[in-house]
């Protein structure tokens, strides 16, 4: 009749120590995967630098040397410097942070959290509140909600950007609404497919028994339990944000310059590729395709090992 | 029941001392230890335990399906003389669907939903013998035949989604027997299926035994079933064989404490809570890579444990020429001639049974309907032209609950009774009818009623692994009704849900445990103190034990009588288990098609007279006796479509009664709905046969004893 009886006084000890070994797990998890390793490495390799940039330069993204344009790499600038004499490693840095750490606003207000980590998390609030209502109501809602989204996803992503971008104007606060319309459609159909199989567990019945609102049914109760699925892919959606946004740049629709924007800078360096420095245009370009691969990594090491742990 | 003569039946299949591992990344962890058993021809063994016994894993060890990541470490299997182990995958295939065949519990997954059955079936035969289509067609034929299939022609063209549970199963059956194999291995083979239909499959499987005399492997968790076709029993416990005899000496004389505990925790039919008392085993079976290897493997869970049985691993104790038992005391050990324990009579007793005794109306609903709209992918409906389907999921259904009492719905599935449950908590909108608890009219859904009326009917659900949201921690799912009702002030939430998970006996450390630190057990009893956390009046539980093993099931059982007579709560209790039911309700509706067929007191349902529904209900139950006696009473055809139930009496088109106890065949049934007859009691009948010509049938079950 007495359940408790095995557990014994060691799991007293193992409850106290209970939560912060549950946050080990949920780390440890990476560490299992070498695959998920590599993409951490390399995710926290470009955060580091960007977060670190004022300390790893002696010069700022705007300094120009008029005297030592479109060189290679040397003792004085690292990875060499562009067309204006800027150096390549700051102007990479400080791009990395736009990314990763800061949005600028205007050029007054910078607010923290990169411009593509924005991008994707106001996609993720509107594609998850509409993923949400759709599974969890179904019927008309459901129709109505997802046949909207289909046809946004009819259209060509490059074409949706650049709709969207030329109707908006280029800044950076454009380039988060743009990643956002563009992002949603994907992240509410994946929260409804996750919705439509977590509301039929028991739980989501019991907490209707108890009379719950639809809301906290379906931010309390389901939203959480589709949280694996959603982490691994809001890291692939920040790493095609990223993507996006060096897309745009290079069209001259990202971040207006001088602003250290990676895909502006392979823009204006592809004129000099063939005039024998390709330095300005190979190193940012290294540098998306780096963070978009580590992220993928990260996500694609993340979902095999959750998957086997199931 | 036929026992084989052990003159000289000869021997198919030895399993010798097989030890069976699994790789982790712990390293190998022991699955299967030291198994050993032997089956011979025209003889069935079964394989009995709990989930996570190694049951299955032995099945899989001998045809070599362990996958890859499973290895035989030790022992051999020998079938008919040639050694298993170690043969190439080529051998061992030529041999598995020829020489050897297997069923597996869920035939959905046995059949290829995309090929026709005459095609899987044909595969069968030319992939192991060269024989003409023809011919191989009229053999599928004979053998469909042979398996009671109905129209086998028919049968043979379509698809396995066009046939039902029980035919799908039977298929797989012939299909196993097309080669005429040695050995069949069957794995649960009826757990998916309702009463009725296990019944006749097991009626088959015996038939089949007699007229191929094929060795016979059966595996279950279910004690009735296996008391109903084996002739040798092998108790499994944690990977490791803790008791093999011959079937009615285990039964009569069980000798190893875990097949005692396991006798002792199941109510026989008859058995009824007012005079028998369920023996739950405590703890749970050990994962397999904390089992000890140098004690007795049952010693923490057992009730007889002394010193010496940690001392060193036991070895088989002989109680008779072919009973051994996994036990240092077996020979001593006082085993109970009786499954459950009788209730020592005492002043306890006058508490429970009254059952003249009505007190104030909780609940009464009265017509109740419940129709939805069966939603069609067709083009046509998609434009709102077709015929609308109604599926009449719960049809003019009225039922009167007492305070304190409670009343057991059964039925097998599909029968509306899970449909009906949640009509009442507002959960599937009702259609029509009237309903009404504790005085208020609840025929509106949950989101439109008072909170008042929302906590007083709270519900436990089957699922243990679904029924609690994995996010939350033990005691936040407990505390949210608490909240949400203000059952305490705020201040004193905690200790409420402390109190909550002292009252269904979990300590207070369950507090901080997130779900799937608990086993099926603990978390059926969170959820029940989730239900209680508003104090209700009416508790609900649909299904609550029918996922959980056996041991466990008893305690939760107990529980739920306890806390019924602690709070007071009135219950409705659904299940598909008859004994259990009939051990847990005071009043029993039986479920067919929407519609109750007949209503009671308990005692008054599972005696004469019987509506003929659930005289057949009661001749399928599997009893843990191999000497209990039945009646046989199957049942032909399928429960017929909700969508477009029969006319007149819902039952005429399976009813094994009316043609011969009604003038005219019975057609009257067809035509006409049946009125309701009343005993006076309180027990009512819908049936057109009189109650005289009812109660003049026997008793369907007699039991020993």
């Amino acid at each position: 009749m007495t359940v408790g009886e095995e557990a014994t006084d060691l799991s007293r000890v193992e409850i106290r120590t209970g939560r912060l070994r549950r946050m080990w797990e949920g780390t440890s998890i990476i560490f299992a995967s070498r695959t998920a390793t590599i993409g951490l490495i390399i995710v926290l390799f470009w955060l580091t630098v960007a977060a670190f940039a004022p300390l790893l330069t002696p010069y700022t993204s705007l300094e120009q040397d008029w005297k030592a344009p479109n060189q290679g790499p040397s003792s004085a600038h690292f990875l060499g410097t562009d067309e204006l004499g800027r150096d390549l490693w700051s102007r990479l840095i400080y791009g990395a942070r736009i990314v990763l750490l800061v949005l600028p606003i205007s050029e007054k207000l910078w607010i923290p959290g990169g411009t593509a980590l924005w991008g994707v998390f106001a996609a993720l609030i509107v594609g998850m509140t509409l993923g949400l209502v759709s599974g969890y109501y179904g019927g008309w809602i459901d129709e109505i909600v997802m046949r909207l989204l289909d046809a946004m996803m009819a259209v060509p992503i490059i074409l949706l950007y650049l709709i969207i971008m030329t109707a908006l104007g280029a800044s950076a606060l454009n380039v988060v609404i743009a990643i956002t319309i563009v992002g949603t459609p994907g992240i509410a159909r994946l929260v409804r497919s996750l919705t439509l199989d977590i509301r039929t567990r028991e739980y989501i019945r019991a907490s209707e028994t108890r009379g719950e609102s639809a809301w906290y049914i379906m931010f309390v109760e389901i939203l959480p339990n589709a949280r694996g699925p959603i982490i691994v892919d809001a890291m692939l959606r920040v790493g095609y944000a990223i993507f996006a946004m060096g897309t745009l740049g290079f069209l001259g629709l990202g971040l207006p310059p001088p602003s250290p924007d990676w895909g502006s800078m392979v823009a204006k360096g592809q004129e000099f590729i063939l005039a024998g420095s390709p330095w300005a245009a190979l190193w940012p370009s290294v540098a998306i395709a780096s963070l978009v691969v580590g992220l993928n990594l990260l996500a694609d090491g993340l979902r095999e090992e959750s998957m086997r742990y199931q | 029941m036929n026992k084989s003569n052990h003159t000289n039946p000869a021997s198919v299949l030895e399993v010798d001392h097989l030890t069976i591992a699994y790789e982790t990344r712990k390293g190998d962890v022991e699955a299967v230890r030291n198994v050993s058993f032997q089956v011979r021809e025209g003889e069935t063994v079964g394989l009995v335990g709990e989930s996570g016994c190694g049951k299955s894993t032995i099945a899989f060890g001998i045809v070599n399906f362990l996958g890859p990541n499973g290895k035989v470490v030790d022992g051999s299997v020998c079938f008919q003389g040639k050694e298993l182990i170690g043969r190439s995958e080529a051998e061992l295939k030529r041999l598995r669907g020829d020489r050897i065949a297997m069923v597996y519990q869920d035939p959905m997954q046995a059949l290829n939903p995309s090929v026709r059955l005459g095609e899987q079936l044909a595969e069968v035969l030319t992939c192991h013998q060269q024989i003409s289509e023809d011919e191989a067609w009229d053999r599928f034929i004979q053998m469909l035949k042979r398996v009671n299939m109905p129209d086998p022609e028919n049968v043979m063209i379509r698809y396995p989604h066009q046939i039902s549970g029980g035919q799908q199963q039977r298929v797989v059956i012939a299909m196993a027997m097309l080669n005429n194999p040695a050995l069949l291995i069957m794995d649960e083979p009826t757990t998916a299926l309702d009463v009725t239909v296990e019944a006749a499959v097991l009626d088959l499987i015996e038939e089949l035994k007699k007229d191929f005399r094929a060795a016979n492997i059966f595996i279950t968790h279910n004690l009735g079933v296996v008391a109903r076709v084996s002739d040798h029993l092998c108790v499994m416990y944690a990977g490791q064989m803790v008791e093999k005899g011959p079937v009615e000496q285990v039964f009569r004389r069980p000798c190893h404490p875990y097949t005692m505990g396991l006798l002792a925790s199941i109510p026989r039919l008859g058995d009824t809570k007012a005079d028998c008392v369920l023996h739950p085993i405590r703890g749970r079976v050990p994962p397999p890579a904390e089992r000890p290897r140098d004690e007795c493997i049952f010693a923490p869970r057992c009730n007889y444990v002394t010193e010496k049985c940690r001392e060193a691993w036991p070895k088989f104790e002989k109680i008779t020429q072919e009973h051994v038992a996994r036990c240092i005391y077996a020979q001593e050990i006082d085993s109970r001639p009786r499954t459950v324990r009788r209730r020592p009579g005492g002043a306890k007793d006058e508490g429970l049974v009254q059952p003249e005794t009505r007190g104030d109306s909780l609940l009464s609903f009265e017509e109740l309907k419940i129709y939805y709209p069966q939603e069609s992918n067709s083009v046509v409906s998609l434009f709102g032209l077709g015929e609308k389907k109604i599926v009449k999921a719960v049809d003019d259904v009225s039922v009167r609950l007492s305070k304190g009492r409670t009343l057991g719905i059964v039925g097998e599935s599909g029968c509306g009774k899970s449909t009906l449950a949640k009509g009442l908590i507002g959960l599937e909108p009702i259609t029509d009818g009237s309903a009404e608890f504790l005085g208020i009219d609840i025929t509106q859904s949950v989101s439109e009623r008072d909170t008042a009326l929302i906590r007083e009917m709270q519900m436990v659900f089957q699922n243990p692994d679904s029924t609690l949201n994995p996010t939350y921690s033990i005691g936040m799912q407990i505390a949210r009704p608490i909240r949400k009702f203000k059952t305490v002030p705020k201040n004193q939430v905690k200790n409420e849900v402390i109190r909550l998970l002292k009252a269904v006996r979990l300590d207070d450390f369950y507090y901080d445990r997130l779900p799937r630190q608990l086993s099926g057990g603990e978390k059926q009893r969170v959820g029940i103190a989730r239900a209680l956390a508003s104090r209700p009046d009416l508790i609900i539980c649909d299904e609550p034990v029918s996922a959980l093993d056996v041991s466990v099931q008893a305690a939760v059982i107990n529980l739920l009588l306890e806390i019924q007579e602690i709070y007071g709560s009135s219950m409705i209790f659904i299940a598909h288990d008859l004994s259990v039911v009939r051990f847990f309700s005071d009043d029993i509706a039986v479920m067919y098609l929407g519609q109750i067929v007949e209503i009671g007191p308990a005692e008054a349902i599972y005696s004469p007279p019987y509506h003929p529904y659930t005289e057949a209900l009661l001749s399928a139950v599997p009893i843990p006796d191999p000497e209990a006696e039945q009646r046989q009473i199957r049942l032909s055809g399928n429960v017929p479509s909700a969508l477009n139930p029969p006319s007149g009496c819902r039952f005429h088109t399976r009813c094994p009664r009316r043609n011969e106890l009604l003038p005219n065949g019975g057609k009257i049934c067809e035509t006409e709905v049946p009125p309701w007859r009343s005993t006076g009691t309180g027990h009512r009948i819908l049936c057109h046969i009189p109650l005289e010509e009812l109660s003049r049938l026997d008793s369907v079950v007699h039991l020993s004893g």
